[in-house]
């Protein structure tokens, strides 16, 4: 007796946007793109696997616990030897987080971020993502001045907030740049956020989405729902929710007491440097089969394992 | 997928005979499809009827219990196929897997490894859920001493790996434990379907030639009497696993399609190529759609991940997540360290603990019952007001937590500032940053340690 199983296939009328980074040059990156879900190749495209990218700070990260810095050695302490080492760890973009500029750790200016950003594009050939200190008058200072001097490099500039978005999407406009429209974990507002960057005159192709993202244990379950809330939005065919989504997983992740803690934890938590590793891991596995297409993690073993299950899922 | 009023009416005799206690058959079906009286209320139901009456009112995936005491794993019967839709209602089983060509002490010694782990988290405490013992030596007779030596260590739920001959001179004594039996496979269904029959025991079935061979083999097994079926279609990678189990959600779910309705059976470890892409691909399960994760290695640092990530996918969407009032320690404070109060909402409070956790000063962390409210919501429905947040830290006794009685108040609730230092006399309150994210910048130019 054969028994006939019709496997139900999703006719989705939406496309996710295609943005590029890079390109003039240097290595081009295109994200987006999808027609279907994550990975369900069988329904529909997916033409442009989600990309790693490794997160490169402007200043030695004074906190960071040490299975996360020995890893790096002395390139942390300068950006343009970062990056090139980011960059034989397996790369795909550069995430260079602009963090002197926070008032609390250093509150440099225009000159120091205009100096850094040419180091980096200076020293490594790949795409650039350019976050600023995540306070509104510093992200403006910083980011305009790293508009200017990456024009024509195509780099992504976040992040947009609500409050905050006008000079950064200009700069965007100006120089040719993708914006990165970053909300708190919540659908109507990531659409609306992509609604005023688009009436300011962005295309679609210059946007991509921050939901902001929760590390695992610390509020991943409601990244994921909105992120499979958006793509599922988008495939349905509102543009407005169709942007390609960009999750800070290693920021998150690192900064939790499971990756932090070096000792006096309890024994059932195992061993240190594994289970910060998995933490890191797990809440991009999670993301990306979310919807995520860029993922910054920092740890280099991550981004080996991270690749290889991207290259798994997308049979490339 | 739950009938309405009018299938359930096409079914009914159609006589209005008043005798189910309604005036009409139709008022009787309504009440029916409400699930307020049963189906069996009406004395003139057709045996084929109620057959498919009661077909029809089954849940798209069976709900499949393995164990039989109060550790027992129950997967199945999921509604959804994204948790935000409703709620993903049944955590997969996640289990490990030994061996019998294990020596007899190593394997007690795992058994009680594996169930005594526990590991603690906002309140919750979370463990594995049982073991997969294979007779990977084909000795019948070493099932038996492996069996033997787990037994009482812990006494988890049971999947025994092992073909028909093996399986009948261990079922006998560890039937009533509800053991998972896997697999039938195309060769053996037969003496399978008998030997779970016969013990009353959940089933899996193992047929990895596509879905189409796998329904045909659940069908064949289901018509023998076996109800308790779970699937493992075969799929061990990445990518195969991914799509496979979402196309048995789909059909079962969106086709009502029988056969597959079922939870599935994943084994990550024989994809991948070590014990950390074994977790990944476990990881990828827990959020899409596996029933009983069987892994091939255990380690504390690869569980608690693996927990931690089954709590959230598992978690109700639609209700607020709470943390347990009380005071929490973030870092190693001292009694002369920040004190801090905030809401029980979890994402509020991971927030805010996140924040001090990384911001060089160990704190206290003092959290108020508001019922899962963020904390401008909680202000605004009355739940995080003087009065509460004065009662919380008289009942935490926060006051002698720390020695210098002050309190940081979430910025967004400065308004708050007054009155809570006429509820607390002795305290005095500073008003922290709105978000949580400055409250490193707060403390490095506020509080001198």
């Amino acid at each position: 007796m054969a028994v006939v199983a019709e496997v139900p296939v999703e006719k989705w009328v939406g496309q996710v946007h295609e943005v590029r980074l890079g390109g003039n040059g240097r290595r081009e990156v295109v994200v987006g793109g999808e027609t279907t879900l994550p990975f369900l190749r069988f329904e529909g495209a997916l033409p442009h696997p989600p990309v790693v990218a490794i997160e490169v700070r402007d200043r030695e990260p004074r906190d960071w616990p040490a299975p996360l810095s020995g890893a790096w050695g002395d390139a942390l302490k300068d950006p343009g030897a970062w990056a090139k080492k980011a960059t034989q760890f397996g790369a795909e973009i550069i995430c260079l987080r602009l963090a002197s500029a926070h008032p609390e750790e250093g509150d440099t200016g225009a000159d120091q971020a205009r100096r850094v950003v040419e180091t980096v594009l200076g020293a490594v050939d790949l795409p650039l993502i350019i976050l600023g200190p995540e306070v509104p008058a510093k992200d403006n200072e910083v980011l305009v001045a790293a508009s200017e001097v990456a024009r024509g490099q195509r780099v992504a500039l976040g992040p947009c907030v609500e409050k905050n978005y006008r000079t950064i999407a200009a700069a965007c406009l100006a120089d040719g740049h993708v914006a990165i429209a970053k909300t708190p974990i919540e659908i109507n507002l990531a659409k609306q956020l992509n609604i005023l960057l688009l009436d300011l005159g962005l295309s679609p192709d210059q946007v991509l989405v921050d939901p902001s993202t929760g590390a695992l244990g610390y509020g991943l379950e409601y990244s994921y729902s909105v992120m499979e809330r958006l793509r599922l939005a988008g495939l349905t065919g509102d543009k407005m929710t169709a942007m390609p989504m960009f999750n800070t997983v290693g920021e998150e992740t690192w900064r939790q007491k499971e990756s932090r803690a070096a000792g006096g934890m309890p024994p059932s938590w195992g061993e240190w440097e594994e289970r910060a590793l998995l933490w890191e891991e797990i809440t991009a596995i999670g993301l990306l089969h979310a919807g995520s297409d860029i993922v910054v993690l920092r740890h280099p073993r991550s981004v080996e394992k991270v690749k290889r299950a991207i290259q798994a899922l997308s049979g490339k | 997928m739950p009938l309405t009023g009018i299938e359930i009416y096409k079914h009914l005799p159609k006589t209005n005979c008043k005798e189910c206690s309604f005036p009409t058959c139709l008022a009787f079906a309504m009440k029916v499809a409400q699930k307020a009286v049963p189906i069996t209320q009406c004395p003139y139901l057709s045996p084929e009827a109620r057959a498919a009456l009661e077909a029809a009112a089954r849940p798209p995936i069976h709900l499949v219990t393995i164990g039989a005491d109060k550790r027992k794993i129950e997967v199945g019967n999921e509604v959804v196929m994204f948790r935000h839709e409703k709620t993903f209602y049944h955590p997969p089983g996640i289990v490990v897997r030994l061996k019998d060509t294990t020596p007899v002490e190593e394997l007690k010694r795992r058994a009680q490894e594996i169930a005594s782990y526990q590991v603690e988290r906002v309140g919750m405490k979370l463990g594995l859920d049982g073991l997969a013992l294979e007779n990977a030596s084909g000795d019948p007779s070493a099932l038996a001493r492996a069996l033997e030596a787990v037994d009482g260590q812990g006494d988890l739920p049971l999947v025994l790996m092992a073909g028909p001959g093996a399986l009948a001179q261990v079922l006998e004594k560890v039937a009533p434990r509800r053991p998972l039996l896997y697999a039938a496979t195309r060769d053996n269904w037969e003496a399978m379907a008998e030997l779970a029959l016969k013990y009353k025991c959940p089933l899996a079935v193992a047929e990895p030639s596509g879905l189409e061979a796998l329904a045909g083999q659940v069908e064949k097994i289901s018509q023998k009497g076996v109800e308790d079926i779970v699937l493992d279609p075969g799929a061990r990678d990445f990518a195969s696993s991914l799509v496979t189990l979402t196309q048995i959600r789909r059909l079962a779910l969106k086709k009502n399609f029988r056969p597959l309705g079922h939870p599935v059976i994943t084994f990550p470890g024989e994809g991948a190529k070590d014990q950390e892409e074994e977790a990944l691909l476990a990881a990828q399960q827990v959020a899409k759609y596996a029933g009983v994760i069987v892994l091939d290695r255990f380690s504390p640092s690869l569980a608690y991940p693996l927990l931690a990530l089954r709590l959230n996918i598992y978690t109700d969407p639609q209700k607020p997540i709470q943390v347990q009032p009380g005071v929490y320690q973030l870092g190693a404070p001292k009694e002369a360290s920040p004190l801090c109060v905030t809401t029980n909402f979890s994402l509020t409070y991971f927030s805010i603990a996140g924040e001090l956790e990384s911001s060089g000063f160990p704190s206290w962390l003092l959290v108020c019952d508001t019922e899962g409210l963020s904390v401008l919501t909680a202000w605004a429905a009355g739940k995080f007001d003087a009065a509460r947040i004065a009662k919380t830290v008289k009942e935490f006794k926060a006051g002698e937590t720390v020695s210098h009685h002050s309190l940081i108040l979430p910025g967004k609730v400065a308004v708050l500032k007054g009155e809570l230092e006429e509820e607390l006399p002795g305290w005095q309150v500073l008003v922290g940053p709105p978000e949580a994210m400055d409250i490193g910048g707060f403390l490095k130019q506020h509080w001198k340690n």
